[in-house]
């Protein structure tokens, strides 16, 4: 009954209400998702900066040391795994490329350049992106639902810095460390494909190697992994910790979406940052 | 509300909506200290609403929130901390940190928000994991226990930092009637030892009467009472058709006892219909020191024992036309309704002799065994090992006598009827 006497009346104030026409809604739609946006950033850098300045504490040293084992020795297997084929890979592709120019003894120069100022930190990030960092998204969004994060604020432990500023530390410190590791692991890679099976000098593609590789390199290789460490973690902790505010789901699925959302977000946010980093370095 | 008595935490005109829904709507009560207060209400009424505010995990849209008779959101940050440091909050499934370990989960608290030494807080956190039955299991992780030693476990960092004020937030969800009536009983038996101010959600009606001195009824987005359970039992409200009869009812089921308003109730409907000069016989049964079986064999022991009296005597005498209810935590009354005394007399000394050889049975790794009830009762016992008594006590009334003044005359009269000792592992 109640819907029925209402009815009409609601039917009125919608033929009152003015059509929108394609421009206001066009205006409408991307003024609300640029607002969402907008709030979203800000609530990630706050985030971030809350939790980056919480990392300076004693109490924090053996979380953090964990977190290092976890994102960091826990991920040396997949990394150097995906950096030996890769370098494999590349070694291949430009034997082939370079031989046609008769340029082979550039190899290791293409190899090493290509590995440490590219290739080596991107790949690096996606690859401990898919290990680490959807395993936080997916940790801290059950701690979320679960309430274990309001456990801890009645406990008066800040969750930013008893869960987050460990992770960021351990990123700051294992993400150079794997993008070494990668470096290292690619050019002994193309080195087995070039070198062993393709026939290439040894020490030919070394000294080409280590002559064309400058500290700047090696720095600015280091720079985007740092980069990407903290970008990664801020994004798949926030995802993580902010899982229950998701309005298209609810419990686990909304744990399941968020790491989905992590991991998508993480890979796109690197390749944008190596540009933008790339821009600065150059 | 007492006027006499300052709260300890008072609610005034506390609203608070989510988008569209309105979940409280001005409500008002009090909390005073030193007491266990039990709020109790439907599901999804607003009850964990109302105990995150006192937390500050939600803010109110409207009203206020005092402490002390100071308002919460007008304190400084160091009273705010001050304030926030008193208070303990046990979740309703626990929230216990599923990667730490018991003893993790215990410590963690002082680990992260004192500054005592790591063999202070070792030494902290395994006292509250003895207290709470714990020990063997503390460098368990919580899926690898049961849901009951999960809720201690809970419990036990609850307690850990010494609270002023606990709030539980449905402790006994999930839990079968006798580890329910377990937590109930560690909830009164530690409020009683550490003298925490307790606020308890809970539906276990009408067990929680047992350990509240005040219930709180959120109904329809209001507090419609706030009183004693005494009170409570003679509220007339459509609250209590909709959550405590159906509650009762299904006590009844379960365990064959009347709640206490069900027993008077059925007093009056028998009694009345009886000439003035009608007698019946009222009998009167409690466990000798409930605590030093909790406390030498653990809560869990304490509500089997209990209800194995309870479950024994509603057996026994709802056979011969009795009815039967559970009056405190530990003492059970019985009326005979068409007996005198001499009959009830004979009626107790058939349930002494059964009530020994077959009222309480071992139970979960404890050796129960009936012992002649023999001189005084030892005060002291080696370890794991106690003796217990039950007792019982008849009394003669009349239909237009109070049943309270026949029970108190059942209690003069009580003695011991049976002796047991009861040890851990087979030691009896």
């Amino acid at each position: 009954m109640a819907d029925d006497s209402t009815a009409p009346a609601s039917a009125g104030a919608e033929a009152l209400r003015p059509a929108k026409s394609v421009v206001s809604a066009f205006f409408d739609f991307f003024g609300l998702k640029t607002i969402q946006l907008n709030n979203d950033l800000g609530a990630l850098a706050i985030f971030f900066f809350r939790s980056f300045f919480m990392i300076f504490r004693i109490k924090a040293i053996p979380e953090i040391l964990q977190q290092i084992y976890f994102i960091g020795a826990r991920s040396v297997q997949i990394v150097v795994l995906v950096g030996f084929f890769t370098g494999m890979v590349l070694g291949l592709q430009l034997y082939h490329v370079l031989v046609k120019f008769g340029s082979v003894g550039v190899l290791g120069t293409a190899i090493s350049l290509t590995l440490i100022r590219e290739m080596g930190p991107v790949l690096a990030a996606i690859m401990i992106t898919a290990r680490a960092g959807s395993a936080m998204t997916a940790e801290i969004g059950i701690q979320r639902i679960s309430e274990q994060i309001d456990a801890l604020t009645t406990m008066r432990i800040d969750p930013l810095g008893f869960l987050i500023s460990p992770r960021i530390a351990a990123a700051i410190i294992s993400f150079p460390i794997l993008t070494a590791f990668f470096d290292l692991i690619g050019i002994i890679g193309a080195w087995v494909s070039a070198c062993l099976l393709l026939g290439v000098n040894s020490g030919s593609y070394f000294y080409r190697v280590v002559a064309s590789t400058q500290m700047e390199d090696i720095r600015g290789g280091f720079i985007k992994a740092i980069v990407f460490g903290l970008l990664i973690v801020t994004i798949c902790c926030f995802q993580g910790f902010f899982t229950h505010m998701r309005t298209d789901s609810y419990g686990a699925k909304s744990v399941s979406l968020s790491t989905t959302s992590a991991v998508v977000i993480s890979c796109v946010m690197i390749l944008i940052s190596d540009y933008v980093v790339t821009s600065f370095l150059l | 509300m007492d006027t006499r008595r300052e709260p300890i935490i008072e609610f005034k005109g506390v609203s608070k909506s989510f988008g569209d829904r309105n979940i409280l709507d001005r409500i008002d009560f009090s909390i005073y200290e030193g007491e266990v207060t039990t709020l109790i209400g439907l599901s999804g009424t607003g009850k964990s609403v109302t105990l995150k505010h006192i937390i500050g995990m939600l803010k109110p849209d409207e009203g206020q929130i005092l402490f002390r008779g100071k308002p919460i959101d007008r304190m400084s940050k160091s009273e705010w901390n001050a304030y926030i440091g008193q208070i303990s909050y046990m979740f309703q499934n626990n929230a216990l940190f599923d990667s730490m370990t018991v003893f993790e989960n215990v410590a963690l608290p002082l680990k992260y928000t004192t500054k005592l030494k790591k063999k202070e807080i070792e030494q902290k956190a395994m006292a509250r994991i003895e207290q709470t039955e714990l020990t063997e299991v503390a460098d368990k992780y919580p899926s690898e226990i049961s849901g009951g030693m999960q809720k201690r476990a809970a419990l036990a960092r609850a307690l850990v930092t010494d609270p002023n004020i606990v709030l539980f937030d449905e402790p006994t969800t999930g839990q079968d009637p006798i580890r329910k009536n377990a937590i109930l009983s560690m909830v009164a038996d530690y409020q009683k030892r550490f003298g925490f101010t307790a606020l308890l959600i809970s539906h276990e009606i009408p067990d929680v009467y047992f350990i509240s001195n005040r219930i709180l009824a959120l109904y329809d987005r209001k507090i419609v009472f706030q009183g004693t359970p005494e009170d409570f039992e003679a509220f007339d409200h459509p609250f209590r058709q909709e959550l405590i009869s159906s509650l009762e009812n299904l006590g009844q089921e379960l365990t064959g006892l009347y709640s206490r308003r069900q027993f008077k109730v059925r007093y009056q409907s028998d009694l009345s219909q009886r000439q003035a000069d009608a007698s019946y016989a009222a009998a009167v049964f409690a466990i000798d020191d409930l605590d030093a079986i909790a406390d030498t064999l653990g809560h869990d022991a304490a509500q089997q024992i209990i209800r194995a009296l309870g479950s024994y005597i509603n057996k026994h005498f709802g056979a011969v036309g009795g009815f039967s209810s559970r009056q405190t935590i530990n003492e059970y009354a019985t009326v005979l309704p068409y007996s005198d005394i001499e009959e009830a007399e004979r009626i107790m000394e058939n349930f002494t002799r059964d009530f020994k050889e077959h009222g309480i049975q071992d139970y979960a790794g404890l050796e129960i065994i009936e012992i002649p009830a023999e001189g005084d009762r030892p005060t002291t016992f080696p370890e794991g090992r106690i003796q217990f008594s039950v007792l019982a006590g008849l009394a003669q009334g009349k239909p237009q006598i109070e049943i309270e003044s026949v029970m108190e005359f059942a209690r003069f009269n009580q003695k011991e009827i049976a002796r047991f000792e009861c040890a851990r592992g087979g030691k009896a």
